[in-house]
C-alpha cells in the first residue's frame, strides 16, 4: 500500500471515531443541528485554512492570515460605517486588497529569497496595526445586507441549519481541492514543496508560483475577513489573534507534510471539523473547561507529527530493503 | 553531424573555464565527455543546458545555430538533461513526474486518468511496467533514473545529457539503465555520457572526448583506446603506480583498539572489530549493507545499543562524536558536502576548525598559528587553491576532500575512519588520496576505510571486512584479498533474495 494517502485515512478514521464515540455519549451530536452548526462556527477557520494549506504544501508558511481576518473586518465594518458603498462593492474592494497584500509577500519571499517566516511575520504586524489604525474599538456593522446575509440558511431534515457561510466554507474547499490537485499551478505547488532545485529542472517558475500561492492566501484570509464579519456581525482589531497558528494546526492534523510536498486538501477539512468536534463535546459534556480543546488539539498535532516521521521512516526502511 | 560545437569559450572571473573546446556529437551514437575535476565537463554541459550562456564560440543543433538561455529553453531546442541526482520529485507520482508541465487538460484542468494511461505508455516504451499512482521516492533510484531519462528524451528527443548517472548505482542497475541507454541510441539519440567510471565508459560508449584544463585533448574511437592511454589524456602526465598496488602484506599488527558486540538495533547487528596500530580494515558491501552505520557508530554520531570499546588502557567512552574525538578517533564522512566541509567558510578556517574546536573557545588559536598550519597543509596535501582565504565552497571536489582530510590531520588522531574517501573526485585526486592512506599508515595511524570500490579497497587494506545486511558476515585477510573473494562474500545475499 502506499504511504502517500495514509495520513488522509488516519485523519478521517480519528474524525470518524471521535464521532462515533461521542456519539455513544450524545446520541445528539449526530443531528443535523450540530453537523451544521460546525460548519457555520469554523467557516472562517476553514476557509482561512484553504490557503494554509497550499502555501504549506508548496513548502511555505503564512502567519500574516489572521491579522489580514481581523484587518479585513475592521475595514468592512469601518467602510460600511463611513462610506455608502455596498457591502458587495467593499467585499470586491478588501479582496483586491488582501490578494494584493499576499501577491507583494510572495515577491518578497521569492525576490528577496527570503525566509517565508519572516516576510509572513512581518506581514502579520502590518495587517494587525494597519487593522489598528482604522478603529481601536469594536465597530458593529449595521446594514439590510448584512441582516440578509446573517439570516441566509437553508433547513436541513431535522431542523439542522445550513448557513450561507457553512456553505462558502464547502465551495472554499471544492475550490481548493481543484486548484491544489487539478491545476498545473497546484502540481507546480507540490513540486516546489517536494524541491526547489528538481522544480525548477522540470521548468516550474518559481517566482510565479510563489507570488500566487500566497496571493491565493491573501485572498483566502480576505474571504474568511468577510466571513468572520458575517458571523460576528461587527469589526474589531484584537479578533482572530493566533488564528493562523489554528489554521497551521488544522492543515498538519488534516495530514500535511509541514515541510510541504504531501497532503490533500480534503485532509484539511476534516482537521477543521475534527477541531470543532472536540471543541462541540465540550460544550455538550458542560463541565470540561474550554482549555480542553487545546489540549487535545496539542496531543494530535503531536500524534500527527509522530506519523509523518514514522512514515518516512518506514518508506526508507522499505527502499533500504530494496523495493523494485 | 546532429550537435556540433566550434572554439566554445566561458571565462569566470579569474579562469578560462573553457578554451576554444570542439565537440562533435552524432546522431545515434553515445559519446562520453571525460576528464578530472575543473577539466570544464561541467561548464561544456552547462552551457548546452542553458545553465550558463557562453562567452564565445558557436553551437549548431540539426545545423541550425542555437543559444540556448536556460534549461526550459534547451528542452525545447531538443536537449534534455539528466544528472546524478535531484532530477525529479520523490513527493509526486511516478505519472506527475513523467507528465509535469505536460499534462492532458480539459478546461484548464488536469485529466488524470489520460495522464496516467500516457505515462504507462512511456514507460512501456522502455519496458517498464510500473504502477504510476505510486510516489517516485518509491522506487529505486535506478528506476527513478529511467524515469528521468523518460521524461528528458519525451520532452526533447534529439540530444541527451546523462552527467554521472550511475553514480549511485550498484552494477545490476547500472546494467537496467544501459539497457534504456542503448535502446535510445538505437532510436538515433545523440547521448553524452559523463562518467568517472572508466570500466563504463569502455562498456557503453563508441566515441570518447577528453578535456583537461578546459581544453579539449582528444576525440576517439572508444575501441581504439586503451585504458592506460585514456587515463594520460586525462591526467596529462605518466599515470604513476598509485593505483595499481600490491596488497600490504605488512604482517600483524600490533593491537591498539578493541570493539566487542557494538550493534545497534534496526541499524548494525553486533559486531566485533579490532583494528592494530598503522592497520588499515576495509569495509566492503554494497550500499545499504551497513558500512556507514558501522563507522557512525564507532565514532559516537549514533549510539550504539551494545557493546564496547577499549584500547590498552582501558575502556574508550563512544557516545558522542566529541568523546570519540577525545579517544583519539576521527571521521570523514561520505557526504563531503554536507557533512564534511563547511563551504562558507576559508580553507584556513576549515583546516584548524576540529583543532579550535577540541581547545574550546576561550583558546582561540593566534592567527599566525592558524596560517601556519593551512600553509602547512596545503602544501603537504597539495591541496590546490588559489590560497588558505578562498571558499572551500569554491574548491573541486578533490581539493575539498583534502581540506576535510587536513583538518583531521592537524588534530593528530590515531584512528581516522574514511566513509567513500574518493567518491566523486578525479582520477589524480583519487591516486593522491590512495598515496596519502598508505603515508599515514606509515606514521602508525590506524585506518577504517569504506569503499565501494573493491579495487581501492584492495590497494590499502590489510584485512577487509565483508557486510552484508546489516552484519559483518566475512573477514578476509591476506591473499583471500582478492576481488572475486570479496565480491563472492558480497554477493551471497543476491542469492538468497
Amino acid at each position: 500500500m502506499s504511504t502517500r494517502a495514509l495520513p488522509l485515512y488516519v485523519t478521517i478514521g480519528i474524525f470518524l471515531l471521535a464521532y462515533g464515540v461521542f456519539w455513544l455519549q450524545f446520541p445528539n451530536i449526530l443531528s443535523t443541528r450540530v453537523v451544521g452548526n460546525l460548519l457555520t462556527d469554523n467557516a472562517y477557520l476553514g476557509i482561512v485554512a484553504v490557503g494554509m494549506t497550499l502555501v504549506i504544501l508548496g513548502g511555505g508558511i503564512d502567519l500574516s492570515v489572521g491579522s489580514v481576518i481581523a484587518f479585513s473586518g475592521v475595514f468592512i465594518a469601518v467602510m460600511l460605517r463611513d462610506t455608502g458603498l455596498h457591502p458587495l462593492a467593499v467585499f470586491a474592494a478588501l479582496l483586491a486588497l488582501t490578494t494584493a497584500f499576499g501577491a507583494g509577500m510572495g515577491f518578497l519571499i521569492d525576490r528577496l529569497a527570503m525566509p517565508a517566516f519572516i516576510v509572513t511575520l512581518a506581514g502579520m504586524f502590518l495587517a494587525r496595526g494597519a487593522a489598528y489604525i482604522l478603529s481601536i474599538d469594536s465597530v458593529p456593522i449595521q446594514h439590510p445586507f448584512y441582516d440578509a446575509l446573517q439570516g441566509a440558511y437553508w433547513l436541513m431534515p431535522g431542523k439542522g441549519r445550513l448557513t450561507g457561510i457553512g456553505v462558502v466554507m464547502v465551495l472554499t474547499f471544492a475550490l481548493g481541492m481543484i486548484v491544489a490537485h487539478k491545476t498545473r499551478f497546484g502540481a507546480s505547488v507540490y513540486a516546489l514543496g517536494g524541491g526547489e532545485a528538481a522544480a525548477r529542472l522540470m521548468g516550474v517558475r518559481q517566482g510565479r508560483t510563489t507570488v500566487l500561492v500566497y496571493a491565493f492566501s491573501g485572498a483566502m484570509a480576505g474571504l474568511s475577513g468577510i466571513v468572520f464579519s458575517i458571523y460576528t456581525g461587527s469589526g474589531y482589531s484584537l479578533a482572530t489573534v493566533g488564528t493562523e497558528l489554528t489554521a497551521i494546526a488544522a492543515v498538519v492534523i488534516g495530514g500535511t507534510l509541514l515541510s510541504g510536498g504531501a497532503g490533500y486538501m480534503f485532509g484539511t477539512l476534516v482537521g477543521v471539523l475534527t477541531m470543532g468536534l472536540i471543541q462541540t463535546y465540550i460544550v455538550f459534556d458542560g463541565s470540561l473547561s474550554s482549555w480542553w480543546t487545546k489540549i487535545v488539539v496539542g496531543i494530535l498535532l503531536l500524534a500527527f507529527i509522530l506519523l509523518q516521521k514514522g512514515l518516512l521512516k518506514l518508506s526508507q526502511m522499505r527502499l533500504a530493503k530494496g523495493a523494485p | 553531424m546532429l550537435l556540433s560545437i566550434r572554439s566554445l569559450t566561458k571565462t569566470f572571473p579569474g579562469t578560462l573555464a573553457l578554451d576554444g573546446v570542439d565537440f562533435d556529437l552524432r546522431a545515434g551514437e553515445v559519446h562520453a565527455l571525460l576528464g578530472e575535476n575543473g577539466a570544464g565537463k561541467s561548464t561544456l554541459i552547462k552551457c548546452l543546458t542553458g545553465a550558463y550562456r557562453r562567452d564565445g564560440g558557436t553551437v549548431t543543433l540539426d545545423g541550425a545555430p542555437i543559444d540556448p538561455q536556460s534549461t526550459a529553453h534547451a528542452q525545447e531546442l531538443g536537449i534534455g538533461t539528466v544528472y546524478q541526482e535531484v532530477n525529479l520529485l520523490p513527493n509526486l507520482t511516478v505519472a506527475q513526474n513523467l507528465m509535469f508541465g505536460r499534462e492532458p487538460r480539459r478546461f484548464g484542468l488536469i485529466q488524470t486518468r489520460a495522464m496516467r494511461a500516457q505515462a504507462r505508455a512511456m514507460l512501456a516504451e522502455y519496458g517498464l511496467s510500473l504502477d504510476v499512482d505510486r510516489d517516485l521516492g518509491t522506487y529505486s533510484v535506478a528506476i527513478r533514473q529511467i524515469i528521468a531519462i523518460a521524461r528528458a528524451v519525451a520532452l526533447s528527443g534529439k540530444v541527451l545529457i546523462l552527467d554521472e548517472p550511475t553514480a549511485s548505482l550498484d552494477a545490476a542497475e547500472v546494467r537496467m539503465v544501459f539497457d534504456v541507454v542503448r535502446s535510445l541510441r538505437e532510436r538515433g539519440l545523440g547521448i553524452v555520457f559523463v562518467s568517472h567510471f572508466l570500466d563504463q565508459v569502455f562498456d557503453l560508449t563508441d566515441r570518447v572526448t577528453v578535456l583537461r584544463n578546459g581544453r579539449k585533448i582528444v576525440t576517439e574511437d572508444t575501441a581504439n583506446l586503451d585504458r592506460v592511454r585514456l587515463i594520460e589524456h586525462m591526467l596529462g602526465r605518466e599515470l604513476e603506480d598509485a593505483t595499481a598496488h600490491p596488497v600490504m602484506a605488512r604482517g600483524p599488527r600490533p593491537p591498539m583498539l578493541e570493539f566487542r558486540g557494538m550493534g545497534r538495533r534496526g541499524v548494525i547487528e553486533p559486531f566485533d572489530l579490532a583494528v592494530g596500530q598503522g592497520e588499515v580494515v576495509g569495509l566492503a558491501g554494497l550500499l545499504g549493507s551497513g558500512r556507514t552505520e558501522s563507522a557512525e557508530l564507532l565514532f559516537g554520531l549514533r549510539n550504539a545499543h551494545s557493546g564496547t570499546a577499549r584500547d590498552q588502557k582501558g575502556p574508550l567512552d563512544l557516545s558522542s562524536p566529541r568523546a570519540a574525538i577525545a579517544a583519539g578517533f576521527g571521521l570523514v564522512p561520505e557526504e563531503r558536502k554536507t557533512d564534511g566541509i563547511v563551504a562558507d567558510l576559508s580553507v584556513r578556517e576549515n583546516i584548524i576548525l576540529g583543532l579550535q574546536a577540541r581547545a574550546g573557545w576561550a583558546r582561540p588559536l593566534s592567527r599566525g598559528e592558524q596560517n601556519r598550519l593551512a600553509d602547512d597543509y596545503i602544501a603537504r596535501l597539495d591541496i590546490r587553491t588559489s590560497g588558505r582565504d578562498k571558499r572551500v565552497g569554491e574548491l573541486s571536489g578533490g581539493n575539498q576532500q583534502k581540506v576535510v582530510l587536513a583538518r583531521w590531520l592537524a588534530m593528530n588522531p590515531r584512528f581516522l575512519i574514511l566513509d567513500e574517501p574518493t567518491r566523486g573526485i578525479d582520477v589524480g585526486a583519487h591516486a593522491e588520496i590512495l598515496r596519502l592512506i598508505h603515508e599515514l599508515v606509515e606514521g602508525g595511524m590506524s585506518l577504517l576505510v569504506i569503499s565501494s570500490e573493491i579495487d581501492e579497497l584492495i590497494a590499502v587494506s590489510d584485512r577487509v571486512i565483508v557486510l552484508r545486511d546489516r552484519r559483518h558476515v566475512a573477514e578476509l585477510t591476506g591473499e583471500e584479498i582478492a576481488p572475486n573473494r570479496i565480491m563472492g562474500a558480497i554477493a551471497a545475499t543476491e542469492r538468497a533474495a
